[in-house]
């Protein structure tokens, strides 16, 4: 599915990603978690194609792809999603048609024909259902003027109807109460099959009460340094990432 | 990988779409203005002495005026004698009686611009009286529009057939001596069209007229007289696309709308004027004197844009609507704006302006809101939003305010955006293309004055504005 060898990435000329060394199974969720600053959003948003990062070293192998070289919007198209941290603003833009548009573009670029708009009606008419989003959501603007639960419950509407291959989800818990992230684990969950895989990346262990993850890994200066199980996670919640940073530096 | 500038920028200089030229043999005065050219142009149209003499007047008005400069306009002095005021299809001295008789070059122009004239007036329930160069060609859907009293014919035909009307209302709204550019047009206009809506009827279909600019070197002085009667309602959509050209091409056009007492004249403009190459080269002056009531406006190419519609609310209660797009690309410039007069009681005016800057465009807005002592409890809200695409283009909110009643309430709000690198990188994580990205969220910004368009006419602007996108956004 993804295979990431020794990446390393910078913003503006600041080295963020220090040799980053990932492989993700077809039908496996990986969490990373980490301090803040540790370069999390960073990996998500090099997975991506953010023109923000600048990749200097090490490869990334996406299907067989060199994602490396593929432009944003095709690795979208082949596949990947991102559901933002911080979900943008469109104003005046119709969320169901940017969602349309959006879907119409992969399934072009897989060969598919374009969704009418009664298919892709009742396709996000079930998804909305599920994501418990009343269906004004449909004539609303993107993202505009929704509150932090709306927007994070709108980027896994998106997942969902765009059924990706590998999803990475950036911080989707933050700014959530405990009911919006049932909703919105509810939604992972359902996605999750033996072909799709998940990154997901959080703060917080509480996410991974819902979302349960094969594998966790911890992020900090740059680096994994230590990956585990889920109990790895529950270690973190109770000890911090104080005494992980300190083993990391002693070995 | 990386979305830049440069990207963008390689984006924004694909050529203009709408480039080319119809070869037919014109009849064109040669260049110069002076008396004699009026009273040639005057000839060729059969016009009544009481015309000839309106044109002399407003020419001898204008000799003793100044061009304005006082707009953010970087305008190199115009040579007025270069221009020739005067061209018209060969095929004008035999005018098409429908239009299977109009010239095949002429249709297959407007097919280029994707106006398929029959179609589209069969089907959208569209009368269109077509302006090519100077001259009507084509008028259709008029006998529909008889049965229900209006009146819909070229503005030479409108001095033919309906002179008292043209000469009790013609420059009551914009004067002869109103400004510079007014002056001129009034003196050497050449065509343009003629609507009278009867008291009391609400015109049955929508009416739309196109102005194209074909003939190199040739000035365009459209003239345009809308009248509605006591209580009639009419909704009017313009639409301008020019060829490619490389020198200058003038267009200085009036509108007048009359609307009597409770009337409502539904104004609405999408322009396409060649823009100029990206040095500069090339396109249209465009200056522009529209007066009347509400109204609509989509605006984008010319090379130098000079535009400022108002509105005069006169009666108690009145109210005034101008909605704008301007779209500047290149090396174009913008100075539009509009004049809300505030003169009965209780008057209310709404203005929402929105411009587009791409290249090294630089894009102002100028409005002026003048309370007058009588007109208590008026009030005006005005919102000027401009976006910015790439780093190199600019754009100036200049509000004017003259309030001389205390219990007026005026409100301004202005804004000035850039397509974020996030709302891009949003919407290409999506999986759209850039284009259609940029596409996207350019209309998204213009929606607000989009929806105020008549359903026909907003898919119509939308393509406009998608075909000046393609060539002047991305």
């Amino acid at each position: 599915m993804l295979t990431i060898k020794n990446l390393h990435a910078s913003v503006d000329d600041t080295p963020i990603l220090k040799g980053i060394d990932l492989a993700l199974e077809p039908g496996k969720v990986h969490a990373i978690m980490g301090p803040n600053g540790s370069g999390k959003s960073t990996l998500a948003g090099v997975l991506a194609g953010n023109p923000r990062y600048e990749v200097t070293d090490g490869s990334i192998e996406f299907l067989g792809h060199d994602l490396l070289d593929m432009s944003t919007e095709d690795r979208a198209r082949a596949g990947l999603f991102l559901a933002f941290q911080y979900p943008v603003e469109i104003p005046g833009v119709n969320n169901a048609y940017l969602l349309k548009a959006a879907l119409n573009a992969k399934r072009t670029y897989n060969g598919e024909p374009e969704l009418d708009a009664f298919e892709f009606l009742s396709k996000i008419k079930a998804s909305m259902k599920i994501m418990e989003m009343s269906e004004d959501f449909l004539k609303r603007d993107v993202n505009a003027g929704f509150s932090g639960g709306e927007k994070k419950r709108n980027e896994v509407l998106q997942m969902q109807m765009l059924e990706p291959k590998l999803a990475v989800l950036d911080e989707t818990d933050s700014g959530l109460d405990i009911d919006a992230l049932k909703v919105v684990a509810e939604g992972v969950n359902r996605l999750r099959d033996e072909e799709r895989s998940f990154l997901v990346i959080t703060h917080y262990q509480r996410l991974l009460d819902h979302i349960i993850p094969d594998h966790v890994h911890v992020l900090a200066g740059g680096r994994i340094v230590k990956s585990g199980t889920r109990e790895l996670a529950l270690e973190l919640e109770a000890r911090g990432y104080d005494w992980i940073s300190s083993e990391a530096v002693a070995s | 990988m990386a979305k830049t500038q440069d990207d963008m920028q390689e984006l924004v200089d694909r050529s203009y779409k709408h480039g080319f030229v119809t070869d037919i043999a014109s009849e064109t005065l040669p260049p110069g203005l002076d008396e004699d050219v009026i009273r040639t142009i005057s000839a060729i149209k059969n016009e009544p002495e009481w015309l000839l003499e309106w044109r002399l007047k407003a020419y001898r008005r204008w000799l003793t005026m100044d061009a304005p400069d006082w707009a953010k306009l970087n305008i190199e002095p115009i040579d007025y004698q270069a221009i020739s005021y005067y061209s018209a299809p060969k095929s004008e001295s035999d005018k098409p009686q429908s239009l299977d008789e109009v010239d095949p070059k002429l249709l297959e122009t407007y097919d280029k611009l994707g106006i398929p004239l029959h179609e589209r007036a069969r089907l959208a329930g569209v009368a269109v009286d077509a302006v090519f160069d100077s001259v009507s060609v084509a008028t259709t859907f008029r006998g529909r529009l008889l049965d229900a009293g209006v009146i819909f014919c070229s503005f030479s035909e409108a001095v033919k057939d309906y002179p008292e009307l043209v000469k009790k209302y013609l420059g009551t709204v914009v004067s002869r001596g109103d400004n510079y550019f007014a002056a001129l047009n009034s003196a050497v206009f050449t065509d343009g069209s003629f609507v009278y809506i009867p008291e009391g009827v609400r015109c049955p279909m929508e009416l739309s007229t196109y102005f194209r600019i074909n003939a190199a070197n040739t000035g365009q002085f459209e003239r345009t007289l809308i009248v509605a009667d006591k209580g009639s309602h009419v909704s009017y959509l313009e639409g301008c696309t020019a060829p490619m050209r490389d020198e200058n091409q003038l267009h200085a056009a009036v509108v007048e709308l009359v609307a009597m007492d409770d009337a409502q004249i539904k104004y609405s403009t999408v322009q396409n004027w060649y823009p100029g190459d990206e040095n500069g080269v090339g396109g249209i002056y465009n200056f522009v004197t529209k007066r009347g009531d509400c109204r609509t406006q989509v605006e984008t190419g010319s090379a130098i844009t000079w535009k400022y519609p108002s509105c005069i609310l006169r009666g108690d209660d009145s109210q005034g609507e101008f909605y704008s797009v301007a779209v500047t690309n290149n090396w174009q410039q913008a100075d539009t704006g509009t004049k809300m007069i505030h003169i009965g009681k209780n008057t209310r005016s709404t203005i929402i302006s929105k411009g587009i800057s791409a290249g090294q465009a630089q894009n102002a807005y100028r409005g002026l809101v003048k309370i007058m002592p009588s007109a208590s409890n008026a009030r005006n809200y005005a919102q000027c939003d401009s976006l910015l695409l790439g780093d190199k283009c600019g754009a100036h909110t200049f509000p004017y305010i003259e309030a001389a009643n205390p219990t007026a309430k005026i409100e301004h709000e202005a804004t000035t955006s850039t397509i974020g690198e996030d709302q891009m990188f949003y919407c290409l994580q999506r999986g759209l293309s850039e284009e259609d990205a940029v596409s996207l969220i350019v209309n998204g910004f213009c929606k607000e004055v989009f929806k105020e368009l008549p359903m026909e006419f907003a898919v119509e602007a939308q393509a406009l504005l998608n075909v000046s996108l393609e060539g002047a956004v991305g």
